[in-house]
């Protein structure tokens, strides 16, 4: 028994230098492949590259210091009207797809919560839009799209979808839509599981008609999961390249992201401006991160938490 | 009293079943398209019958034709996300345990440091990698693609281990050292055989989402012998210049996807089970 003691206690001082052990390869990697580029990225985006002239009219070669004047260029310069108009798309598709998809996702949460029976066959066609590689799905629906596709004969219309204009918008909004929709509905699923059945029990007993018990009991338990299916989304929306790119194509001014204007410069190989774009996205990104987390309270480790617990 | 209940769900069921239906076919239609579209003789590539008619393989025996290298691209997408799968799972097994058992300071924020790298927009770590392994000499090796993928797969496989691992009852292990075995055995010879659906969960994600990566494998390599399939599909050239060849790609598409659908069909209780207990995607 006092050897039982001894051990357990023994671990537990011994825990954070075994947790140290345990979790440094994922550090060092974690390091390597994110820690290391964002730093080089920001040191990068204070240089460009090319022939250039000097003050006294020297050509310089190679990449060189020039400050803030890659940020100043992308904010004000010559390439602001490119960088505002693919912050502008990168909000629209974030806010809009985010939106359509947390109203699909619930919907379809809420329909799979109250089957009995087919519940499993859903459950698990809701998983094939997920398991589509995006680059396909951005070619089935540049496929549907085609000005005689399957699109235009189900509206009887003749519209152009994949060339420059709202439509371009639209059919990268409808294909992000499709793709992602059921996801958020199964995070959505798995926090409706957890709300007890006797709290709708009890709302019924007091006559609460089922809207209102979706909109004071259903939603304020769900939502802890939903918020965090928000998060995610509203995540992976800022940095969407994919389905615009292939959908559409590059350097299309409708559909335009922030990261295929840095992938477009560093395909030309200007690392700095690119690396300039990369770093205004990541902290675009990690302002929203840190918004969602303090304002409105998501909090993703003790949902996940929750969750695992059950 | 039943009677009314059976009433009142009458109205209910039909609107369930609807909603089922809805949802069926919002998911599927599009992914029956693809599917319908591969199967039409390049022909009749244009038709909007519901089935091909006649039913041909043209536009499959087209993947593999010689001079697309399809076959090949196949393989370097299983390599890529094969490798990046196995090595994510050694390195994040034991991370993903120390967060799930063991107690020490700074625990939520380190996992919540390991959650953030996965947030984070993946050009941003593109372009300075871009120019380093242009430098290195990097550039159309296998490594070029696996190496970053592990930024975004490392911290998804960390994520669902530790909330599989807690699942588990502690007395497990307890019982173990109380038999007798130190911390490291009982992890070796009770959690982890007992994890092992957990892992293997885990796997499948990951290598899900390593077979899908589309920008890392788009920047890293510009030879066509070393590209994935995802960047292959999108890169079809048609015989006819500007005409997009949609009925190969369609084909292409079946072709890399259809796998991941029957796996994902096979095992859904347990992807389910782990995308939701990780919460990313």
């Amino acid at each position: 028994m006092t050897a039982v003691v001894r051990r357990a206690r023994g671990a537990t001082s011994g825990a954070g230098r075994l947790a140290a052990a345990l979790l440094s390869p994922t550090f060092v990697v974690l390091g390597l492949v994110v820690g290391y580029p964002l730093v080089a990225a920001l040191r990068e985006s204070v240089f460009r590259e090319g022939t250039d002239l000097d003050e006294s009219g020297f050509i310089v070669e190679g990449s060189r210091f020039v400050g803030v004047d890659n940020y100043t260029a992308i904010f004000a310069g010559e390439s602001a009207a490119r960088f505002w108009n693919a912050f502008g798309n990168t909000t629209v598709f974030t806010v809009i797809t985010v939106a359509l998809e947390v109203v699909i996702g619930v919907a379809m949460a809420l329909v799979m919560h109250h089957a009995i029976r087919w519940r499993g066959v859903v459950r698990a066609s809701i998983l094939v839009p997920w398991a589509v590689p995006t680059a396909v799905s951005a070619l089935l629906w540049r496929w549907i799209f085609q000005a005689d596709g399957v699109a235009n004969a189900l509206i009887g219309r003749q519209v152009l979808w994949t060339t420059e204009g709202w439509q371009a918008k639209f059919a990268v909004i409808l294909a992000d839509v499709w793709k992602t929709a059921p996801f958020v509905g199964l995070l959505v699923l798995a926090g409706l599981q957890i709300i007890p059945n006797d709290v709708y029990e009890a709302a019924r007993v007091d006559g609460a008609s089922p809207w209102r018990q979706f909109w004071r009991i259903t939603l304020p338990l769900v939502k802890p999961a939903l918020l965090v299916a928000v998060l995610f989304r509203v995540l992976d929306a800022l940095r969407m390249f994919d389905l615009p790119f292939v959908l559409i194509g590059s350097r299309k001014e409708s559909v335009e992201t922030l990261s295929m204007v840095a992938f477009d410069e560093a395909s030309s190989l200007r690392f700095g401006p690119a690396a300039a774009y990369a770093t205004i996205l990541f902290v675009y990104v990690a302002v929203t991160a840190l918004v969602f987390v303090r304002l409105l309270g998501a909090d993703v480790i003790g949902a996940a938490r929750e969750r695992s617990r059950k | 009293m039943s009677a009314t209940q059976g009433n009142a769900t009458l109205p209910r069921k039909i609107l369930t079943f609807g909603g089922l239906g809805l949802i069926l076919v919002y998911c599927l239609a599009p992914f029956y398209w693809m599917a319908v579209s591969a199967f039409r003789r390049p022909s009749d590539q244009f038709e909007l019958t519901a089935l091909p008619a006649p039913f041909s393989l043209d536009n499959l025996t087209a993947v593999f034709s010689p001079g697309v290298g399809f076959g090949r691209s196949l393989l370097n997408s299983l390599v890529v996300a094969g490798v990046t799968t196995i090595l994510t799972l050694i390195i994040g097994v034991s991370a993903a345990y120390a967060l799930a058992r063991l107690n020490f300071r700074f625990k939520n924020a380190v996992a919540a440091l390991i959650i953030a790298t996965s947030m984070f927009p993946g050009i941003s770590l593109l372009v300075p990698l871009l120019a380093l392994f242009t430098d290195i000499g990097w550039i159309n090796t296998y490594q070029s693609m696996i190496v970053p993928s592990l930024s975004f797969a490392l911290p998804l496989a960390v994520w669902n281990l530790t909330a599989f691992f807690r699942q588990m009852p502690e007395e497990l292990e307890q019982a173990a050292m109380i038999d007798g075995c130190t911390r490291g055995q009982a992890f070796r010879k009770v959690i982890l055989p007992l994890a092992a659906p957990g892992i293997f969960t885990t796997a499948i994600i990951t290598f899900i989402a390593a077979w899908n990566e589309f920008i890392i494998a788009l920047s890293m390599v510009n030879d066509s012998t070393m590209q994935t399939a995802t960047v292959a599909i999108s890169r079809f050239t048609g015989a006819y210049g500007f005409d997009q060849p949609f009925g190969t790609q369609m084909a292409a598409g079946v072709i890399v996807t259809v796998p991941l659908v029957v796996v994902v069909l096979l095992f859904q209780r347990r992807i389910i089970a782990g995308l939701t207990a990780g919460g990313v995607k």
